[in-house]
């Protein structure tokens, strides 16, 4: 089991202190809420998609360090990138998280994401990370808001190919 | 576990020969995630004595068959030992009558039996249930549904800024629809210990019947439910040093007479028909199928284990760790008390500044602190206070002073990471 204290990270908690593309997007044409019913996380996530490619993307919201971390270094990481790339990045984030992708061992395209690892060995605090790419993939989908626990809950359903 | 010097005045003696007393418990030896455990989760579960687990044990080896059955011996033990403990229980909270004593799987079970039996016969459209702010969603969503069912309406108290019940306002939420009281003993999120006596008088002067949810009372002080006059009285077994699975719902016989059954089977009846079923007497008519019946024995030794130390003595102890305690976070910058009552019992809610109470447990745990984080299934209370959740820290008689040491060092801890 990894050491759960690698999961506090300095970049998690950099990301958490000051988070990048933190705020009100104006030119958003796609929007998504999600939340977190068991523990009151809620974020936006909001985006401007020229075409295929993510142009602009930004987030807000309250929640945990790690919820708000992922968060900032998800809208960090997918900025510039095609709607298909970010659903790969989403598919395989979520892998990562909830412990079936290795990724010391597998090919991925998560880059520094992979400080997220650790959460595998917290089950409490999986949907944590998760819950800004559960928003992404709905707004990216147009969703109007997902929840981590709502019927139509992403975790429960295929990513990638909505 | 390092323990911090204080600042402020050592804390007090304990009460109890609490080293004495650890040593009872087999769990607080092991090292759960490598760390030595301070465990301060007791308001969602408390630890189990030796003394307990043995009973269980001698009960599962040498005692067990179904009871109120057969006529062979082992079914008399049975039986035998589950109606002491139903005895056992009666005494502990100084119930008139053993019969008022019914085996339900928990408090959650205990609220919901009270609902059906008594709610759905005597509550109808338009009659109003008074609730408090601070209650548990298990004295709440009951409620809810059987308003939802019949067209009642609920009415809910509200507290101050320290997290008291306004009492004048309790008072002016009575009118002459008021069919019941639902109410906390003590709050599981704030630890306010509630003047539920004089709130039983006064609706009682009403003649409107009071149910109180003691889950977080009967582990922590005296409850005696006839000099408190309460209708229902409803707590765990799993609190109170007991297993899961077992609870308690205390009525007044002649109220429990007067109410339907909430689960139909065996056991609950003296004679079945197609044409017509006859109910049991109480308590049976409420414990349709077979019970819990290890639990059940379990509870009792678990009562007989509490009396033996004395809950008195218990109270003296958590009011020392929870004013020592309060003292030391009330000193820390950054760090909020949520649930500042008068009168606490055992439970500390807190938050720290700029950190989520998920992060701070997080961090705790991995101190081998346990405390739990969350809205602790009293969502109305955080909307209260505005705040998505929070930490909490809960005592029982086991826990030391140096445990709240490790506690105040784990919070300045945390306050380093997030600095």
């Amino acid at each position: 089991m990894a050491d759960p204290k690698s999961l506090y990270q300095e970049v998690i908690l950099d990301h958490n202190r000051k988070p990048r593309n933190y705020g009100e997007l104006a030119q958003a044409n796609h929007k998504a809420e999600g939340h977190n019913p068991l523990c009151g996380d809620h974020l936006n996530v909001a985006l401007k998609l020229e075409g295929e490619r993510i142009d602009a993307i930004a987030f807000q919201g309250e929640s945990c360090a790690i919820c708000k971390a992922s968060a900032s270094m998800m809208t960090a990481s997918v900025k510039g990138k095609t709607r298909q790339d970010a659903e790969q990045m989403i598919q395989e984030f979520r892998d990562m998280a909830t412990g079936t992708l290795e990724t010391d061992k597998q090919a991925h395209h998560l880059g520094r994401l992979t400080v997220f690892a650790g959460v595998r060995d917290l089950p409490t605090r999986v949907k944590c990370a998760i819950l800004p790419w559960h928003t992404l993939h709905a707004a990216l989908n147009s969703i109007a808001d997902t929840s981590t626990e709502s019927e139509n809950d992403p975790m429960h359903a295929p990513i990638g190919d909505a | 576990m390092t323990a911090r010097l204080s600042t402020l005045s050592p804390p007090p003696a304990p009460a109890l020969d609490v080293g004495r007393l650890r040593a009872d418990f087999p769990i607080l030896e092991t090292r759960p995630g490598g760390n030595a455990l301070v465990y301060l989760d007791n308001a969602a579960s408390s630890q189990m004595p030796r003394q307990v687990i043995d009973r269980l044990v001698r009960y599962q080896r040498s005692q067990h068959a179904n009871i109120h059955r057969a006529v062979h011996t082992l079914s008399e033990i049975a039986t035998a030992e589950y109606e002491e403990a139903r005895r056992k229980l009666a005494r502990f909270i100084n119930a008139r009558e053993e019969r008022e004593v019914i085996f339900t799987s928990g408090t959650t079970e205990a609220i919901n039996l009270a609902m059906h039996g008594y709610g759905r016969r005597f509550i109808g459209a338009g009659d109003e249930i008074i609730l408090t702010t601070l209650e548990h969603h298990s004295n709440i969503v009951p409620w809810q549904m059987l308003a939802e069912e019949k067209g009642a309406k609920i009415r809910v108290v509200p507290i101050s800024e320290a997290g008291e019940l306004l009492i004048d306002e309790y008072e002016n939420l009575f009118s002459e629809r008021t069919k019941l009281v639902g109410v906390a003993h003590v709050s599981n999120a704030l630890g306010s210990v509630n003047p539920i006596k004089q709130m039983i008088a006064f609706a009682r002067a009403r003649g409107v019947p009071v149910l109180v949810d003691g889950a977080q009372a009967v582990p922590h002080m005296k409850v005696d439910v006839q000099d408190l006059d309460c209708d229902f009285y409803a707590f765990s077994g799993h609190k109170l040093c007991g297993p899961t699975g077992i609870g308690i719902l205390y009525g007044k016989a002649a109220l429990l007479e007067r109410m339907q059954p909430f689960k139909g089977g065996g056991d609950m009846i003296l004679s079945v028909s197609f044409e017509k079923t006859t109910y049991n007497v109480i308590p049976q008519k409420f414990e349709a199928g077979t019970p819990p019946i290890a639990a059940a024995i379990g509870l009792g030794a678990a009562v007989d284990y509490l009396s033996g130390i004395g809950m008195e003595a218990i109270a003296v102890h958590e009011h020392n760790l929870l004013d020592y305690a309060s003292a030391q976070l009330r000193r820390m910058k950054g760090v909020r008390i949520i649930g500042t009552a008068a009168h606490k019992a055992a439970v500390l809610s807190f938050a720290l500044e700029g950190v989520h109470p998920h992060d701070v447990g997080t961090l705790l745990n991995q101190d081998g602190i346990a405390v739990r984080t969350g809205h602790h299934c009293a969502q109305p209370v955080m909307q209260r206070f505005k705040v998505p959740a929070t930490s909490r820290a809960s005592f029982a008689f086991y826990n030391t002073m140096a445990e709240v040491d490790a506690l105040v060092a784990g919070i300045r801890n945390v306050q380093k990471v997030f600095s």
